[in-house]
């Protein structure tokens, strides 16, 4: 697997934003922007690594205690600030995904990362609930605690197609670890089990995938690259919008009702049972 | 994994209830006893650990040389000794014949 | 003549922690009310584990309990610690998901049914890895949507704690129960010293794991709200309160600036102490300031 860096993030959220600040007050890693998606604003969220952060845990791109409260204050915002407007007016909410993964240090856990983390998806999906279009693209890792606290919650979830870009529980040294077995044998674990692959191109047969797009090279997103991703974000937009509030669409996808075959029989059984229970 | 099935034909008492022990922990097992749907016992068994077929046969021939029920037996099993099966059948057992 | 006996507390301890995972949610619900759904005997179970030789469970280590609890309708979701740790597949996930959304579905239409997690998780099961973590997101995201309308109630009991991303579930839950065996956090003490070293955490040091994320610390810095004894009538004593409270004023997650601020006034540059923590945080709590 190649060694995380994390520019992916910044290079895209640049891109589609002109932008790569942080808001006053909040931390270096946690970049937002308002930005014109087909002549409506929206408001870009993306987490970067931050080699000057007070927690030490964090610098490499890690979803830390301050990353998470700074995520769930921004949406918060856009959630008050829109309050009062219909549901079509509602600004989308796009995140911007390249997170090693969530912190882990002791200060974090004694702190309580977990309430962080369930903070941000609170807001994240607080946001959906509202009626704001919540979209997600994935433009390099997205891995556990790090993705559930930033972009897991949304309606539509967009990633790149490409060998950088990989979603996961765990990355592979420390799964194969876990379940002593070699690297190269959960590789090969992958290429049978879908729901085990780092390949993303595996994770879009899960069904939670809006789409996959195509970019050369995420690193450097080209012009007329940035014009098709803006595109694609604006059309996931404009789908979240005619559809529900929840995350049921993912169940429902043609991929999932090939995946999810026991997911869906369980959901099934269990409302037919639940009415004479 | 191992999948192991033996039939007892002659454990023919017709039985009504069912019963679920038991869980797939580490060194443990669940089984799921019901009505048998064909004449006689059946018994299936999937197991974490291989090669031990002969014990299972005995653990059962043991079983059913007392436990005449015409019982579908289905066993998760991650590596039980089979003192703790046989303990595990003896209760599934009470729970039908409450 | 009466005679008295010395009969030792433990005794007659009714340990919950001792009790699986199905007499668990039993013993929470009203007598005679509980009934399972999808449960053992209808057989769903992983279909992803034995393509791995790994023994499934016939009720893929969750245990939906649908009745009542202090009269209240009720459903009781509980987590099997045994079977693969208590771990999140696409069988257990969807059964939690599915209990919480027609729970979600029965409180909008006017029959409040509160929701108990018994939550004993390391969090995603590896061998089912992404659908593990969907399964998570769409637990997360239901807890959020059944609370809105009927207390969501968690209990960590131990001794396998919540970890993981379902340490999120707790962390959204209208209320959290803990006994002080039970532990509370993202990632458990291993992955810390596997990831950031040994120096960052020992995971051998006990006495640091329960001190970081153990039940009394837990209550005691604001981030649980009950500590109970390892006994059945206090835990389903306090669940029924809590079901009996209904929703919070406000949730524990929505808190932002209130952590924002503690967070910000924090000395990071060395490790922080936990019961500095309780001190600076759960006081504030207990003065009804903040939850």
């Amino acid at each position: 697997m190649s060694e995380y860096v994390g520019l992916q993030g910044r290079a895209w959220f640049q891109a589609l934003t002109g932008n790569d600040q942080p808001r006053t007050g909040d931390p270096g890693s946690v970049l937002t922007a308002d930005a014109q998606v087909r002549r409506e604003t929206a408001v870009f969220l993306c987490v970067v690594p931050n080699p000057d952060s007070r927690f030490p845990c964090v610098r490499d791109g890690q979803v830390g205690l301050e990353e998470a409260y700074a995520l769930a204050t921004r949406i918060r915002e856009a959630i008050d600030d829109d309050r009062d407007k219909p549901k079509a007016e509602k600004r989308p909410i796009i995140a911007i995904i390249d997170v090693k993964s969530q912190a882990y240090g002791r200060r974090e856990e004694t702190v309580g990362i977990f309430l962080a983390a369930a903070a941000s998806a609170d807001a994240y999906a607080s946001a959906r609930m509202a009626g704001h279009p919540v979209i997600s693209l994935v433009v390099g890792h997205a891995f556990s605690g790090g993705f559930l606290t930033h972009g897991y919650q949304a309606n539509r979830i967009l990633a790149f197609d490409d060998s950088g870009v990989t979603i996961h529980a765990m990355h592979k040294e420390a799964a194969a670890r876990i379940t002593r077995r070699s690297v190269s044998d959960l590789e090969r674990l992958g290429h049978q089990i879908a729901p085990m692959s780092y390949d993303v191109r595996d994770y879009a047969k899960l069904g939670t995938l809006h789409k996959l797009l195509h970019v050369n090279n995420p690193i450097e997103p080209t012009e007329s690259e940035i014009v098709e991703v803006k595109q694609a974000i604006a059309d996931a937009i404009a789908d979240a919008r005619m559809g529900a509030e929840d995350l049921g669409n993912r169940m429902n996808s043609p991929a999932a009702r090939k995946t999810r075959k026991a997911g869906r029989t369980v959901r099934a059984l269990m409302e037919k049972q639940w009415v004479t229970a | 994994m191992e999948k192991i099935e033996f039939d007892y034909p002659a454990a023919k008492r017709r039985i009504t209830k069912r019963a679920h022990v038991g869980v797939v922990g580490s060194g443990d097992m669940e089984i799921l006893l019901e009505p048998s749907t064909t004449e006689g016992a059946h018994v299936s068994i999937t197991t974490s650990v291989n090669g031990f077929r002969d014990t299972w046969k005995s653990v059962f021939d043991r079983f059913f040389s007392k436990f005449d029920g015409a019982a579908s037996i289905q066993i998760n099993d991650a590596g039980a000794t089979p003192g703790s099966v046989l303990l595990r059948l003896e209760q599934a057992v009470e729970v039908i014949e409450q | 003549m009466s005679e008295s006996t010395f009969v030792p507390s433990f005794v007659n301890r009714r340990s919950f922690i001792e009790l699986d995972g199905r007499a668990r949610a039993q013993s929470l619900l009203d007598e005679g009310t509980g009934k399972e759904l999808v449960g053992p005997f209808d057989r769903i179970e992983s279909p992803w584990l034995p393509m791995q030789d790994a023994v499934p469970q016939a009720d893929d280590g969750c245990i939906v309990m649908k009745g009542r609890i202090a009269g209240n309708r009720a459903v009781v979701i509980s987590l099997e610690g045994a079977f693969q740790g208590g771990s999140i597949g696409e069988v257990s996930g969807a059964k939690m998901t599915a209990a919480l959304d027609l729970a979600t579905r029965d409180s909008s239409a006017g029959i409040p049914t509160a929701a108990v997690l018994l939550l004993e998780t390391g969090g995603v099961r590896l061998q089912e890895a992404n659908l593990g973590l969907a399964a998570i997101a769409e637990v997360i995201a239901s807890i959020l949507s059944l609370r809105q309308h009927a207390p969501v109630i968690t209990v960590v009991a131990g001794t396998v704690g919540c970890f993981g991303g379902m340490s999120l579930a707790a962390g959204v839950s209208s209320y959290v129960v803990m006994t002080r065996e039970a532990r509370l956090g993202l990632n458990g003490p291993e992955v810390i010293e596997q990831e950031s070293g040994v120096e960052e955490f020992d995971a051998s040091d006990r006495a640091l794991i329960w001190a970081v994320h153990g039940g009394e610390q837990r209550v005691g810095m604001g981030l649980a709200d009950a500590l109970v004894e390892d006994n059945i009538d206090e835990i389903a004593s306090a669940v029924r309160r809590y079901v009996l409270a209904g929703k919070p004023a406000q949730h524990r997650s929505e808190q932002v600036e209130l952590y924002r601020e503690r967070i910000a006034a924090l000395d990071t540059s060395k490790q922080i102490d936990p019961l500095t923590l309780r001190e600076q945080w759960g006081l504030r709590d207990s003065q009804g300031g903040a939850r």
